[in-house]
């Protein structure tokens, strides 16, 4: 599939889902545990790019003590947990990946 | 009664200290977008046909990786699902327009737009011209992250090819998703979608993505247990 059909049909559904309630109201009823699903939808599809990103490198696993990005990422993890801020994560993440590489002589 | 005029400037303010949060992401997703070599019209396309931040970040990553187009698009419809929610929340509020508006207002209800209008809309005052509120705040979200997404494009075309500038992606989601975590449900549906999705890589397509999120959330539910 080429990616513009990709790009325009994923943005027709993300309209579709916008506009869905707003043309049908009161035809369709949310069902409780559809609702209470959806809170968990963003936290488990990033978590599950998240994790075999930092254990792969050139898309074989790397899942030993010699994979730096492993130690990067669980740093980038508790500096976003301690101060919220996007931009300190990235940047304290990037920095622990070069300084494993480089100084560890990790590759 | 607040003019038309009044109400839409009303919007464009209140988003406005939305829009530090949100211009950074445009940025980066330019700058990641470029770099993962999708090109700069595309890259461009994607935040304004698809004008949702992170289901464009993991269709750039799963692009760069060789997902099949339907499993991104899936992945993508199942990220933005929760825009179905904010739309029966304003259903009521905008359903005197006349088709075109509703149109228009759809496409630009996402999660920044939703969050300052839904509280203008439930806030006390005379309910006749409040979509220009929500016109207004969604316009300046939307305005903001067309010319973050070009900037992020711009700065990212200058980098140099091999700056290991694919690790920022794991990292932005990081910085995305752990703030988030804030109970026990979300913290297991996060580590089992992690953990199934170590399992299932070498799935082909990337279609252990969408199982490892599905078990994820499936798990959530379950640590959450039936409300009272």
């Amino acid at each position: 599939m080429s990616l513009w059909l990709v790009i325009l049909l994923a943005g027709l559904l993300t309209f579709g889902t916008r506009l869905s309630f707003i043309l049908l109201l009161d035809r369709i009823k949310v069902p409780g545990w559809f609702r209470r699903g959806l809170r968990f939808v963003p936290a488990a599809v990033l978590s599950a790019i998240i994790l075999p990103e930092l254990a792969t490198r050139n898309a074989v696993l790397d899942i030993s003590l010699r994979n730096p990005q492993l130690y990067a990422g669980a740093l980038a993890v508790l500096v976003a947990w301690r101060t919220k801020n996007v931009l300190l994560t990235i940047i304290v993440g990037m920095a622990a990946l070069l300084i494993f590489q480089a100084v560890l002589g990790m590759v | 009664m607040t003019t038309r005029k009044q109400e839409f400037w009303n919007g464009v303010r209140d988003e406005a200290p939305i829009l530090l949060g949100v211009a950074p992401f445009g940025l980066i997703f330019g700058a990641l977008a470029v770099n993962a070599h999708i090109t700069v019209p595309a890259a461009q396309a994607m935040s304004s046909i698809i004008f949702a931040g992170s289901s464009q970040f993991i269709s750039a990553q799963m692009m760069g990786t060789g997902a099949s187009g339907l499993v991104i698009i899936l992945v993508v419809f199942v990220v933005n699902l929760r825009h179905a929610l904010y739309s029966a929340s304003v259903a009521p509020h905008v359903r005197h327009l006349a088709p075109g508006w509703k149109f228009l207002l759809a496409y630009l209800l996402t999660d920044e737009a939703y969050a300052v209008t839904i509280t203008h809309y439930n806030q006390e005052g005379d309910p006749a011209n409040k979509h220009w509120y929500f016109l207004g705040a969604g316009l300046t979200l939307w305005t903001v992250w067309q010319v973050s997404t070009a900037t992020g494009i711009f700065i990212g075309a200058q980098l140099p090819q091999d700056w290991p500038l694919g690790f920022v992606l794991p990292l932005t989601f990081i910085a995305l998703v752990v703030p988030a975590l804030k109970d026990k449900a979300s913290v297991a549906a996060a580590v089992t979608a992690a953990l199934v999705g170590v399992l299932t890589f070498g799935f082909p397509f990337k279609i252990g993505l969408l199982a490892a999120a599905f078990i994820g959330i499936l798990t959530g539910l379950l640590v959450e247990g039936s409300p009272k």
